[in-house]
């Protein structure tokens, strides 16, 4: 970035996605945000202060703060012995139990909810345990979901540390929990905090699982800000929480974004992975438990799909030709299955090519100062959506995109757009730091003999980075087949989703509502986790880590 | 050397490690092969080899980082396979040092203190007396980010010495340092190890780093041992004309040359090849020996020559600074038969 040429040939790059972001996500969210301030025509922050001071709003705050804390506490505590033994052993399955643990991640939280719902049901597998509908449960959905992203974050941190400085100090006469202690777990703690802080913004926004799981007794202000814009109309309220929401995660990713300052560069391991010895055996053990856990409810979601009226046959799946019990549904439910492929493809093709251009962006390493700063506040914006509301931005998308200077209401472009927009920070941690790790040297040598810009992006970049590429397609198509927070204020009852779908069946009475609600699921389930196990063939270390 | 007297400390019996060769997992390479030495007590033994040989396997075997596929590693007379690394009661030092990020140089040289408990007096002591020893004595309190690259290795060094390691294992412990530094350290690192009285194996690719520090050498190549001894033995008398190469030996000279060179230089005349150092030819009005002069480059000490020798062919020699030797022209050579070393015949 030495020359005028390429200043402005960077500032042209990044035109593209800033306006998008602009426009798809900013304009969206302050829309909706700014809609609770003029209610009234006039600007009047009263109705929003006013909602910090009702009671509901009160304990939704709570029960946020402290289940994203539990949620968050448990993963760590989950996740990081799985980190261990997935990341620096090298032993048959391992890829395969890689590519399981990573499934939850992407499941569809409508899902995940229904399964966690079956499994703790009076009549579930889990029934005695008695934690249907309590908070617990709603916490063990939380870890269910993010021990991916610990696994993934401190694994890949984890990987790349210097194996020398362990053997070092055990050559020294450290005994193995020792050099855990004094150097192994100093040197992962930005790791950890990096995947913890993300951990609880997700957490903290949760919406799919609250909703299905929290049922009238738990909301976070996620669901609170659904409940208020959908049932209550009480726009003030729900942008007070927005407002609320922006602040906290802003916060946070600043805080995430110092702990990644920290972790290192190279997402390669340089050491042979060893084999596993006996002293292992409590790390395999851990990995199973949590397996275990992980792998539980999507099990059960399977058998229950397959009983129809106490016996075992596939009447659910048929069922899902038709509308279902009392036409719960506007079309039949296969329906929501193909238009949820063809929103993924759109929604992907649109993540991929913006994440792209703005993983190339922000792995600059430019020399001024001033330069530093702008890719610095680049990377930043494009981490928003993974914190802001899901809701907030569907809504948002609702109310200012359906009048001129944009009017997208009948648009079929609306869905993949907003998805689009969720998964892009996905994509770009992705990408970036792979090609973050390439020595800019290489692109300086393959310049100085001869090769434009373009020639040395092919001749450099690609070749690093199509792995890393083609592993953040399938990972935003898995992740947009799920999607449901913005998608469930867009979709029309009459062209649903298959996440919306679902919502729709389990909110209606009927055995065999709730079948095929079983059978649609099993059926999301399976093409994301198709899609995650294709990708972990890839071998790309920094997919899913934050 | 009172080689013979002390009691052996290190023993290796037909040590052989096998990895599995990159990307797959059927195929194996032999990293090292049946590889059988021993390290009285109190001495330095040079692991000397390209890279690539093995050496830092070995290295990582005798520290019970890797395991032999087969042969036994012995310290004292007992068997080591048992023994996790942190029992060993060695200690290793690594090319870059290694040193704890987080840590400040005085609490990475009381580190393995503190692993075993010891007052804290002592260990404040103690590392003092560590960080004189090394020549860092008000460097306590950096961290080890600030330093240089010398300064970290020293560091790394008095740590390694802090509990009195029963073996001392460096990995190329000068190898990252720039020249003028790496033989200047190789110096105190001979010295400090003489005064403590350690026992160490030194693994390296740069034989003169081996010959500053080391009482004993072992050459090592692709994954064998093909000659150990005293340094200066090693030296003389190198097992063959690839080793005598890596010892630094400039050329090798075989059948008739070798003959038509030892006649020039004197009686004695046996068939055998001939490892000759730069400074073995050297250009001189009396010399036995004609030839012409190929290429000529001046260095501050002498001008280095190569030189098509009569009946022998391409060599390199020396001529003193003050010589006329233009390319093209005649001129006579003498061999100084003490900077040659005799080769068994191939």
């Amino acid at each position: 970035m030495t020359t005028v040429r390429a200043r402005v040939g960077y500032l042209l790059l990044a035109a593209l996605p800033v306006a998008v972001l602009g426009l798809f996500f900013v304009y969206p969210v302050v829309g909706m945000v700014a809609r609770g301030f003029w209610a009234g025509g006039s600007f009047d922050p009263g109705p929003v202060l006013a909602t910090f001071d009702r009671s509901v709003v009160h304990s939704a705050l709570w029960f946020t703060l402290w289940s994203a804390a539990a949620g968050t506490a448990g993963s760590v505590l989950l996740g990081v012995p799985v980190a261990w033994a997935l990341h620096r052993l090298r032993f048959p399955g391992r890829d395969t139990v890689r590519a399981l643990v990573m499934v939850p991640f992407v499941l569809p939280t409508v899902v995940v909810g229904v399964a966690f719902r079956q499994l703790l049901a009076a009549s579930g597998p889990l029934g005695f345990l008695h934690l249907d509908g309590s908070a617990t449960a709603i916490i063990a959905a939380l870890v269910f979901f993010n021990v991916a992203v610990v696994v993934r974050t401190v694994g890949a941190f984890w990987a790349g540390l210097d194996p020398r400085q362990a053997q070092a100090a055990a050559a020294l006469g450290a005994t193995p929990w020792q050099v855990f202690r004094t150097v192994t777990l100093p040197a992962l703690v930005p790791g950890i905090v990096s995947a913890a802080s993300v951990v609880f913004l997700f957490c903290a926004t949760a919406f799919g699982v609250v909703l299905v799981m929290g049922g009238l007794r738990y909301a976070n202000v996620e669901t609170e800000i659904y409940l208020l814009t959908t049932q209550e109309l009480d726009l003030a309220g729900a942008a007070a929480l927005s407002v609320l929401q922006v602040a906290v995660i802003t916060v946070l990713l600043l805080l995430s974004a110092r702990a990644h300052r920290d972790a290192p560069a190279a997402v390669r391991s340089v050491e042979r992975m060893r084999r596993p010895r006996v002293g292992d055996a409590a790390a395999f053990a851990w990995t199973a438990l949590v397996l275990a856990f992980l792998m539980a409810p999507v099990a059960d979601l399977v058998v229950a799909s397959l009983r129809v009226g106490g016996r075992w046959g596939l009447g659910n799946y048929r069922a899902l030709g038709s509308t279902g019990e009392r036409n719960a549904l506007l079309v039949p439910a296969w329906v929501g299955l193909l238009n949820s492929l063809e929103i993924a493809l759109g929604a992907t093709a649109i993540a991929l090519v913006l994440g792209t251009l703005v993983a190339y962006l922000v792995s600059r390493r430019p020399r001024r100062v001033g330069a530093r700063r702008v890719v610095g506040v680049l990377d930043g914006a494009f981490m928003l959506p993974l914190g802001v509301s899901a809701v907030t931005l569907g809504f948002g998308f609702l109310i200012t995109l359906d009048h001129p200077p944009i009017d997208l209401r009948t648009s079929p472009a609306l869905i993949p757009i907003a998805q689009a927009m969720v998964a892009l920070p996905l994509v770009v941690r992705t990408v970036a730091p792979v090609l973050r790790s390439v020595d800019p040297r290489q692109r300086q040598a393959a310049s100085s003999l001869g090769a434009g810009p373009l020639r040395v992006l092919l001749a450099v970049d690609l070749p690093h980075a199509w792995r890393a590429l083609l592993a953040a397609t399938g990972f935003t198509f898995a992740v947009s087949l799920g999607e449901f927070g913005a998608t469930s204020f867009l979709a029309r009852d009459d062209n649903p989703t298959l996440p919306v779908v679902i919502y729709r069946l389990i909110g209606h009475p009927g055995n065999e509502n709730f079948g095929m609600a079983m059978a649609a699921s099993v059926l999301l389930a399976a093409a994301t986790i198709t899609v995650m196990l294709l990708v972990e063939r890839l071998r790309v270390g920094s997919m899913g880590a934050f | 050397m009172a080689a013979d007297a002390a009691p052996v400390a290190l023993e290796l019996h037909h040590v052989t490690v096998r990895f599995p060769a990159p990307g797959t997992e059927a195929r194996e390479t032999v990293a090292v092969d049946d590889v059988s030495l021993a390290l009285p007590e109190g001495q330095v033994l040079a692991v000397l080899g390209p890279s690539g040989c093995g050496k830092s396997t070995l290295l990582r075997v005798i520290a019970g980082l890797e395991e032999p596929a087969s042969g036994r590693v012995c310290f004292g007379g007992r068997d080591l396979r048992q023994l996790p690394t942190h029992r060993r009661g060695f200690a290793l030092m690594f090319q870059d040092g290694q040193l704890f990020p987080h840590q400040t140089v005085a609490r990475n040289v009381g580190y393995p203190l503190r692993l075993r408990r010891r007052p804290r007096a002592e260990i404040e002591a103690r590392t003092i007396e560590l960080l004189e020893l090394v020549g860092l004595p008000s460097y306590g309190d950096r961290m080890p980010g600030t330093l240089s690259g010398g300064e970290r290795q020293r560091v790394a060094l008095a740590r390694a010495l802090a509990v009195d390691p029963r073996l001392l294992l460096l990995d190329e412990p000068l190898s990252a340092l720039d020249r003028g530094l790496r033989e200047r350290l190789a110096g105190e690192l001979h010295g400090i190890l003489a005064a403590a009285g350690t026992t160490a194996l030194l693994v390296t690719h740069d034989q003169e780093e081996a010959f500053a520090v080391a009482d004993r050498m072992a050459v090592m190549r692709a994954g064998r041992v093909v000659q150990e001894g005293e340094v200066a033995a090693v030296w003389q008398r190198p097992a063959d004309a690839w080793t005598a190469r890596f010892l630094g030996y400039a050329s090798v000279v075989t059948g008739a040359a070798a003959a038509a060179l030892r006649r020039a230089a004197g009686p004695d005349a046996a068939g055998q090849s001939l490892a000759l150092r730069r400074s073995a030819l050297r250009v001189d009005a009396a010399g036995p020996l004609g030839a012409r002069v190929l290429t000529a480059r001046v260095t501050p000490e002498q001008i280095r020559l190569t030189l098509d020798v009569d009946g022998v062919g391409a060599l390199d020699a020396v001529a003193e600074p003050h010589e006329d030797v233009p390319v093209g022209s005649r001129v006579r050579v003498a061999l100084d038969l003490s900077r040659t070393a005799p080769l068994p015949s191939p």
